[in-house]
C-alpha cells in the first residue's frame, strides 16, 4: 500500500517536473521583443557581414531593411541626409539588411547608395532575438547602448522630423 | 496511473504541434512582398478577364457593378 503510494507520489513528480521544464523552454523560446530602455544586444555576437564599428559612447541609430520593403527605399535618403548632418557630432548609423539574397542588397544599393555602415544579417540572428516589429523598423540608442526610440515604419517628413528632433536631443 | 501518462504524453505532443502555429515575420515576408504576388498587377488585364467572366456567366454586376446580366456592354 505505502510502496504504491510512494511509486505513485514519485511518477507524479517526475511529470511535473516533465512538464514545467517544456512549458520553460516554450516561454524561453518566444522571448519578448526589444522594448525602449532595454540594452541593445552586442551586435559582435551574431556574425554579421561587414565590419561592426566600435560604437562604445555614440549615438547610434540601428536600421532594419531590405530591397524588397518600399519604404525602406525611401528611407534611405533620408538617413543619408541624417548621416551627414550628424556624423561629425557623434552620430554612427548601422543599417543592417535581411535579404536572402546578397546580390539583391548589391543591386539594391547601386540604387540607393550610403555612406552609412551597412552590415548584412544573414542568419537572421539578430533580427530573431530583436524581433522587429515591422519593415523597416530602426532603433536609436543613447551613449550608453540603450534603446532610446523605437521606429516603426518609415512615414517620410513625419519620421524625417522624429529622427532629427531625437538625434539631437541625445548628441547635447 | 498509464492513463495519466497518456493524457500527460498526448498534451506534450498537443504543445509540441502548436509549434506549427506561426506567423510569418515581418523580415520574412520577401516572397510575399514580390509585386508577382499581386494578383492585381495588370489593370487592363484584369478588366478583359472581368469582361469575359461576365459575359460567359451572364452575370454583369455580379461583384457590385450595376447591369442587367445581358453581357452587352
Amino acid at each position: 500500500m505505502n510502496t504504491s503510494f510512494n511509486q505513485n507520489h514519485k511518477s507524479k513528480t517526475k511529470l511535473t517536473a516533465i512538464l514545467a521544464a517544456y512549458l520553460l523552454g516554450a516561454l524561453l523560446v518566444a522571448a519578448a521583443p526589444l522594448k525602449e530602455g532595454d540594452l541593445f544586444p552586442d551586435l559582435n555576437q551574431f556574425g554579421l557581414e561587414g565590419s561592426v564599428p566600435d560604437i562604445h559612447g555614440k549615438v547610434v541609430l540601428v536600421d532594419f531593411f531590405a530591397s524588397w520593403c518600399h519604404p525602406c527605399q525611401e528611407s534611405f535618403p533620408v538617413m543619408e541626409e541624417l548621416h551627414k548632418q550628424y556624423a561629425g557630432k557623434g552620430l554612427v548609423i548601422i543599417a543592417i539588411n535581411l535579404d536572402k539574397n546578397k546580390s539583391d542588397m548589391e543591386d539594391f544599393l547601386k540604387s540607393h547608395p550610403a555612406s552609412f555602415v551597412i552590415l548584412r544579417d544573414a542568419g537572421n540572428k539578430l533580427v530573431s532575438q530583436v524581433k522587429i516589429p515591422t519593415m523597416p523598423s530602426s532603433f536609436l540608442l543613447d551613449r550608453e547602448g540603450k534603446v532610446h526610440a523605437i521606429h516603426r515604419g518609415f512615414k517620410g517628413e513625419e519620421t524625417r522630423k522624429q529622427y532629427a528632433g531625437e538625434i539631437e536631443a541625445l548628441l547635447k | 496511473m498509464k492513463t495519466r501518462f497518456l493524457f500527460a504524453l498526448a498534451l506534450i505532443a498537443t504543445t509540441g504541434l502548436l509549434s506549427g502555429c506561426v506567423n510569418v515575420q515581418p523580415w520574412e515576408r520577401g516572397n510575399l512582398a514580390d509585386p508577382t504576388m499581386n494578383p492585381g498587377r495588370d489593370p487592363l488585364g484584369g478588366m478583359m478577364s472581368e469582361h469575359m467572366w461576365f459575359s460567359r456567366e451572364a452575370a454583369s454586376g455580379g461583384r457590385g457593378v450595376g447591369g442587367g446580366g445581358c453581357g452587352c456592354n
